[in-house]
């Protein structure tokens, strides 16, 4: 399985999809979200991989 | 996904430029980009002392190091505030900062005010205190963060303050000025604010690039950055414009940037223009000496009596 992390919620998706899939079926936007795996930016094409994590990190920040 | 330049992996899609980069040819056109900026506003250059002003945040640290790489004389400035909303927000976000010049450039001199030690009171305090803004600080935040920072970029005589600001945050406050149709602040947005008597020049070297971009730049670079935000910027109205913004991007990209860069060019051009207030009567402040249109006491001054 693959586990996603975003903010303080973590939950696991199949392997095998790509990160946009991710971040879509999430309901986020991907023009404020950036994906991590092992400290590593990877683009939105990225196919997951059995054991993976994987960290959605928000970039809207400010007041 | 291949990187546009060399067609190795790519790591970052900029749709609105229609380049995908590679970790390496991302942070040279980000380089890049941010040194064409400063050029074509004549922010400052290669023999003028600059003042960062850093919170820990990403844009702000992106910016401190990409202009040291650029080898400018860049000195950080970090204001510390004194909130803590339950996670420490002001000590993690100066531990960042004191962690990003170990960690990557430990030749560079960090200034670090504390207001509760410097003026008595931390901003939550003082913001309770004064009874203003409604439960947020934010105002009184506002007011007291460009007090010193002009306050120190005077006394160390710098040429410029060099806020993070980026095209979000930018973009994100000329929608609201636009909504409400803020000529004043129409008039005056733009990425070099001159200087003016007692006034240091204030200039936004990041405003070319998105948001996104910034948060992409300090990963590959390995910088690390506090991920909270301030307390107090939860359910704030830029943050609920830059949502807005952000859906309009994704239907359309390039949207944002273009609603800005026009938004420039047209001002420049004549295309449009807005009634600017005049400089009302500016005259030092009895007790600081800084610019101010109030009476005897500016403003930041009335704040601790």
């Amino acid at each position: 399985m693959v586990t996603v992390i975003y903010r303080d919620k973590t939950w696991e998706v199949k392997p095998g999809s790509s990160v946009r899939h991710i971040v879509d079926k999430a309901g986020l936007n991907p023009e404020s979200i950036l994906a991590v795996r092992d400290g590593k930016l990877i683009n939105e094409e990225t196919i997951t991989q059995n054991g993976d994590t994987i960290k959605l990190v928000t970039v809207v920040s400010g007041g | 996904m291949k990187c546009s330049r060399c067609g190795g992996t790519a790591v970052i899609n900029m749709r609105q430029h229609r380049l995908r980069l590679c970790g390496e040819h991302f942070v040279e056109w980000f380089t890049s980009i941010t040194q064409r900026t400063i050029e074509k506003h004549e922010m400052f250059d290669q023999t003028d002392r600059v003042l960062v002003a850093v919170s820990g945040g990403k844009d702000s640290l992106a910016l401190w190091d990409v202009l040291l790489r650029l080898g400018y004389e860049a000195q950080g400035l970090y204001i510390s505030l004194g909130i803590d909303g339950e996670i420490g927000y002001s000590d993690s976000s100066l531990h960042m900062c004191h962690q990003f010049v170990s960690e990557h450039h430990p030749e560079a001199t960090l200034h670090v005010v504390d207001i509760e030690d410097e003026y008595g009171q931390s901003i939550p305090t003082l913001a309770r205190t004064k009874q203003r803004g409604r439960g947020k600080p934010c105002s009184v935040c506002g007011l007291v963060k460009r007090h010193v920072m002009n306050r120190v970029a005077r006394d160390g005589d710098f040429a410029a303050i060099a806020t993070g600001h980026n095209l979000d945050d930018e973009v994100a406050v000329l929608m609201q000025n636009t909504l409400h149709w803020q000529t004043g602040y129409l008039a005056r947005q733009a990425p070099v604010l001159k200087e003016r008597e007692g006034l240091a020049r204030k200039v936004k070297p990041l405003v070319r690039i998105y948001e996104r971009e910034a948060a992409a730049y300090t990963l590959i670079r390995g910088i690390e950055y506090i991920y909270d935000e301030c307390p107090y910027a939860k359910g704030s109205t830029t943050n609920f414009y830059k949502g807005l913004l952000n859906q309009l991007e994704r239907k359309s990209s390039g949207a944002k940037q273009q609603f800005y860069l026009q938004f420039l060019q047209a001002r420049t051009s004549g295309a449009v223009s807005f009634a600017e207030e005049r400089d009302a009567d500016l005259h030092p402040c009895r007790q600081c000496a800084q610019p101010t249109t109030a009476g005897d006491l500016c403003a930041f001054c009335r704040l601790w009596e």
